[in-house]
């Protein structure tokens, strides 16, 4: 059967409409659904994630054998009780403590999603993640220290490297901080 | 009240002026997904969580300006119509899900349009920039400032191992999702654009129809944008899209070049049809009207038609969608209805222009 609006692609949405009590059968395709408003227009907005849970494991059991820690039990998030199989099933986390209680099966499914990589590069919080901000800067620092020192450029590197003093003597801090 | 401004007009602010490349390229995007440390994700949260989310927000930035984005207005949309929420949508100021999924979802729209940030959306947020024509870099760089500017106020969940952490896999790490809408009719008259699509999705772009996943390129207009989120700095990401979408104005133009040499009479009539029907048909669906206003826009490109301007067609676009109509007819209309609306519309808009231009 073909679609009644555009009479080109085959009808594959069908339903009655009863308007002042006289009875319509409707037959159309699903563009067309979709331009007349009969579906909403956002019906299929969620296909990438219906293909994303395909990539998921498929028998949670099997992750319980490979899992000393969870055998037996099955794995869930303490903080917002989010179980793996449901993060399988709809695949999406629960809270941010899901990536850590989930933490050991990630990387198979982090590196389909992002072309192999499963380990963040790039901007990170200023104030939440001020300690690991600088310790990405004191890994930057590093670098172009050795590159200051390859050029010879003795001025900036003795500029850099009084940087790099002062941020370790920063950090230092903190984590004694943190430790008494 | 700017909240009377986002549903009235038809087209953003910030959509007036003309970016670089902005024949082939309309707009440039870039959205940051973030979320509360504290709190668990919209998907699963309990109402509390949500209210006090809304409430924070609310109290923090509602009315704050930040850079020339003035006045964020806290919009709620549990007080909106869904008419008045669709419209939103339609000027892609908020997403599909936050008008229909989201029970306590809201939006900070600032005055100029330019900046639109989606509370409780999939993640507790999610801001977005965008720029006239094609500019990335701009983009990405005002919504790091951005970004730092809600981070003083808002703890962030942040893992340095995975970075940002988001609901979705899919947006991991940068929480980054660039894209670019693009007018590309010569390639999709020479069927090209089916050829580059694999090509592009290769790359870990995707190409995209003007409303989204799932949707189609109404009207030519395509949407290409990143995948990847993990394991690529914000640049990067920014510098592979640009380089692809460099490549498609390259294609686009050469494209146009070959057509105007090798069926110039062909297309010149093609678009004059198509101006025609906008100029005097009865009754126009959406697709159709999508169809004509690409071949005018192509049109207008190519030095065919001079009299009207482009920001026109921008207005069209957005206005002849279904939402948008039934706000200006004010009420609600059948199908068939908006198709008689929609080309009184039409033709009432280019006289009013060819007026203005005498």
């Amino acid at each position: 059967m073909e679609c009644q609006e555009c009479k080109q692609n085959p009808a594959t949405v069908h339903f009655a409409q009863v308007i002042n009590g006289e009875k319509t059968e409707i037959h159309v395709c699903q563009q067309c659904a979709k331009e007349k408003g009969y579906v909403s227009q956002e019906e299929d907005a969620y296909s990438l994630h219906h293909l994303l849970s395909g990539l998921f494991n498929p028998k949670p059991n099997a992750i319980n054998h490979q899992s000393h820690k969870t055998a037996g039990k099955e794995l869930q998030c303490d903080k917002c009780g989010m179980t793996y199989q449901q993060f399988a099933r709809i695949g999406k986390f629960g809270c941010a403590s899901c990536y850590h209680t989930f933490s050991e099966h990630l990387n198979p499914l982090f590196r389909k999603v992002h072309s192999g990589n499963t380990a963040h590069e790039g901007k990170v919080p200023k104030r939440v993640g001020s300690d690991i901000y600088q310790r990405k800067k004191l890994r930057d620092l590093k670098v172009k220290l050795q590159q200051a020192i390859a050029e010879e450029a003795f001025e900036e590197a003795a500029k850099i490297r009084d940087e790099i003093r002062s941020l370790e003597k920063n950090l230092n801090h903190h984590e004694e901080r943190d430790d008494s | 009240m700017s909240l009377e401004q986002f549903i009235n007009e038809a087209i953003s602010p910030w959509l007036k002026e003309d970016g670089p490349d902005s024949d082939i390229v309309m707009s440039s995007r870039v959205r940051l997904a973030r979320n509360f440390e504290q709190s668990p994700f919209p998907l699963i949260a309990d109402e509390k969580h949500m209210e006090n989310i809304l409430y924070f927000m609310e109290k923090e930035f509602n009315h704050r300006s930040y850079l020339q984005y003035k006045d964020l207005e806290f919009v709620k949309m549990a007080e909106l119509k869904q008419v008045e929420k669709q419209v939103l949508v339609e000027k892609h100021l908020i997403s599909p899900h936050l008008a229909d999924k989201s029970k306590h979802g809201a939006a900070l729209i600032s005055k100029n349009e330019q900046v639109s940030i989606m509370v409780n959306e999939e993640d507790h947020i999610r801001a977005q920039l965008y720029f006239p024509g094609f500019q990335l870099e701009k983009a990405l760089e005002q919504a790091f400032q951005l970004d730092d500017w809600l981070e003083e106020k808002i703890d962030y969940a942040f893992d340095e191992n995975r970075g940002y952490l988001t609901s979705c896999p899919t947006n991991v790490g940068t929480g980054l999702r660039a894209s670019v809408m693009m007018h590309l009719p010569a390639l999709a008259i020479t069927r090209k654009i089916n050829r580059m699509i694999p090509a592009i999705n290769q790359l870990g772009l995707v190409v995209r129809g003007i409303y989204g996943e799932g949707s189609e390129a109404l009207g030519n207009i395509f949407q290409i944008s990143n995948q990847v989120t993990l394991g690529r700095s914000e640049e990067d990401i920014i510098e592979d899209l640009k380089g692809v979408v460099d490549k498609l104005i390259e294609h686009e133009r050469h494209a146009r070049k070959l057509l105007m040499e090798q069926s110039e009479l062909e297309l010149e009539d093609r678009v004059f049809r198509s101006y025609g029907i906008l100029q005097h048909s009865r009754i126009i669906e959406s697709k159709e009207t999508a169809k004509c206003l690409s071949d005018v826009r192509l049109g207008i490109d190519l030095g065919f038609i001079h009299h009207i301007s482009k920001s026109i067609l921008n207005e069209l676009v957005v206005l002849t969608q279904p939402a948008f109509l039934q706000q200006y007819a004010k009420k609600m209309l059948t199908p068939n209805e908006r198709d008689v609306f929609r080309a009184s519309l039409i033709r009432e808009r280019f006289t009013l222009e060819q007026k203005e231009e005498y």
